[in-house]
């Protein structure tokens, strides 16, 4: 399994009403199926992700993330996971503020536009970054909404999301123990547990 | 675009329809009994050993048992979906038994306003009782029950096929593993119920003035009007355009379009075969259809005896039943907690696309009921 997906399987617990959004293949969903017996859907616009997800047995929803997420009730289910996805949607924030509404905790993973490879390549380099945790070239990006740990921790301050859990990894993901404005230089990707806050 | 993803050579062969009498009778959801019934059905594939393959076809509007390969060596059309039933189709032949009847009410061979009525020792004709999807569930579990098939892998239809595998998974939860429901709807709107009236009112406006038109009875009207619906402008606009038949358009002198010989074929073809009551039967099944209706209208209470596992499909330029009628039903299986795939399928082909061999959707409803004949196999 994707070992970033093993790091969020982490934060679910057993018998969870799980939500996807993003699934892409439907590996995490049927992992957690498997060892953690939750009732998961997915939601994933990708045909071929689809596909993958019909084969592994996965429930899976077609749906563009960018079209909002009025279908799905207040408090449906008991944790949203968003992996990987929140830098290519058009309206991160409002996302953001749905998946608090669908449940009562969140977990979000998102590459760390603040690496110090990125800073270099822009700085030394004058250059569009791209490294291992983001692989394309700026014209073929799908991310549209990148950001730092940094940013991504006042943006909850200002919505008054609460962050109940965060976690940084290196490349190799393994996780950084670092004092957070370290970790916004050398993590690549941040795991934030997000709940409504008070 | 993508090579087919079924050989659409490969075919069922000759096939041979079968009557199955059930003299014990029915007692319909209007109240009304009929003392006995036949249906008319079409098997393709081998039953397994246990009994346990069997997959049911359900056959919307102006459908039928003749769904896949042909009656005899000189027929020229094959049944209305042998391009998805067949040896390597997505409804696998090799993997599956599928089931193709004939509903009740219908006019192709099943009991039905074209049937001697028991009481009166003529035809029913108008006469014949109300029918509702409900019924026609009821009488498919009779048929079953007759095939000694106990439980079905898997009931699919499309459109008001769909509605009947919906009420299937509400009404025999322990008789049926998947429902597919293709372009489908949990109940009408407005506006479809309206294009239902139209046609009926068509159909009866033969018998009030008798002035019917030889060339096109009203029949032929109400599927003139059904076929402009089961398409999608984009379509009609590829097909045709505005491009003339007859006529010359610059003095507007007896002028007609592709368009308009194409309906009016469509028309009196269908006309000649199909029954006028079974079309008005039909339309009000569908227009009654309306499972919630028990639970004040609370589609994800309705659905909570089920245990089916739901893969539901749409297409994009369907506005009979467009995609987010589809996801109404989606939307309430993933409150009630039920398995659910959904699938969007980009198509310009309007409501027909259901009967097409869009490659992805194909590849989707191949790929679902692969996963459940491997289910079956283990």
């Amino acid at each position: 399994m994707r070992v970033d997906l093993r790091h969020v399987a982490d934060f679910i617990d057993d018998n969870a009403r799980v939500l996807d959004l993003g699934c892409g293949d439907g590996e995490l969903l049927e992992y957690l199926q498997q060892s953690k017996s939750i009732r998961g859907y997915g939601v994933e616009r990708d045909q071929d992700a689809i596909e993958s997800c019909i084969q592994r047995g996965v429930n899976v929803i077609e749906h563009d993330l960018n079209s909002g997420l009025d279908r799905f009730p207040d408090d449906s289910f008991d944790i949203v996971v968003m992996t990987e996805t929140l830098q290519a949607l058009e309206s991160p924030r409002n996302l953001l503020r749905e998946l608090l509404r669908i449940a009562n905790r969140c977990i979000v993973s998102f590459p760390n536009f603040g690496h110090w490879r990125c800073r270099f390549q822009l700085l030394f380099r004058g250059r569009m970054p791209v490294a291992e945790h983001l692989p394309h070239a700026w014209y073929n990006t799908p991310n549209i909404h990148l950001c730092t740990f940094r940013d991504f921790d006042e943006m909850c301050q200002l919505e008054g999301f609460e962050v109940v859990e965060r976690s940084v990894v290196d490349p190799k993901y393994r996780k950084l123990t670092t004092k957070s404005a370290l970790s916004n230089l050398f993590g690549t990707t941040g795991f934030y547990v997000l709940g409504r806050g008070k | 675009m993508n090579a087919p993803v079924s050989d659409t050579h490969a075919s069922v062969g000759i096939v041979e329809p079968k009557l199955q009498e059930l003299d014990q009778g029915v007692t319909l959801q209007c109240g009304e009994v009929l003392p006995r019934l036949e249906l008319i059905y079409e098997t393709y594939g081998d039953l397994n050993q246990d009994r346990s393959n069997a997959v049911l076809i359900c056959h919307a509007l102006s459908g039928h048992h003749h769904a896949a390969g042909f009656h005899n060596e000189t027929e020229t059309r094959p049944g209305w979906w042998d391009n998805c039933i067949g040896p390597g189709k997505p409804i696998d032949t090799n993997r599956f038994h599928v089931v193709s009847l004939n509903n009740l009410g219908g006019c192709h061979g099943s009991t039905g306003p074209r049937s001697i009525d028991p009481n009166t020792g003529k035809p029913y004709g108008e006469k014949f009782p109300t029918v509702t999807v409900k019924d026609w569930v009821k009488t498919q579990a009779m048929l079953a029950d007759a095939l000694n098939i106990e439980r079905f892998a898997a009931v699919i239809g499309g459109s008001l096929g769909g509605m009947q595998a919906l009420q299937w998974a509400i009404d025999y939860p322990d008789r049926i593993g998947h429902a597919v429901l293709i372009a489908c709807a949990p109940k009408l709107s407005a506006q479809n119920i309206a294009f239902n009236e139209i046609a009926r009112l068509a159909i009866k406006m033969d018998s009030v003035d008798g002035s019917s038109d030889e060339m096109l009875p009203g029949l032929g009207l109400a599927r003139m009007i059904g076929h402009v619906t089961y398409l999608s402008d984009d379509s009609m606009g590829t097909k045709f355009g505005r491009e003339v038949k007859s006529g010359d358009i610059e003095q507007g002198r007896d002028v007609q379009f592709q368009v308009e010989s194409y309906l009016h074929y469509q028309g009196s073809r269908f006309a000649q075969t199909f029954d006028p009551n079974t079309y008005v039967l039909v339309t009000r099944a569908l227009d009654y259809f309306d499972p919630a209706i028990e639970h004040n209208d609370n589609l994800v209470e309705t659905l909570q005896p089920a245990t089916a596992k739901f893969l539901v499909i749409s297409f994009s330029s369907d506005w009979r039943f467009s995609p987010e009628r589809s996801d109404e039903i989606v939307d309430a299986l993933v409150a009630a907690g039920k398995s659910t795939v959904s699938a969007n399928i980009v198509s310009n082909m309007g409501h027909d696309s259901f009967l097409m061999d869009i490659p992805r959707y194909f590849t989707v409803l191949k790929t679902y009921l692969a996963s459940v004949a491997d289910e079956l196999d283990t």
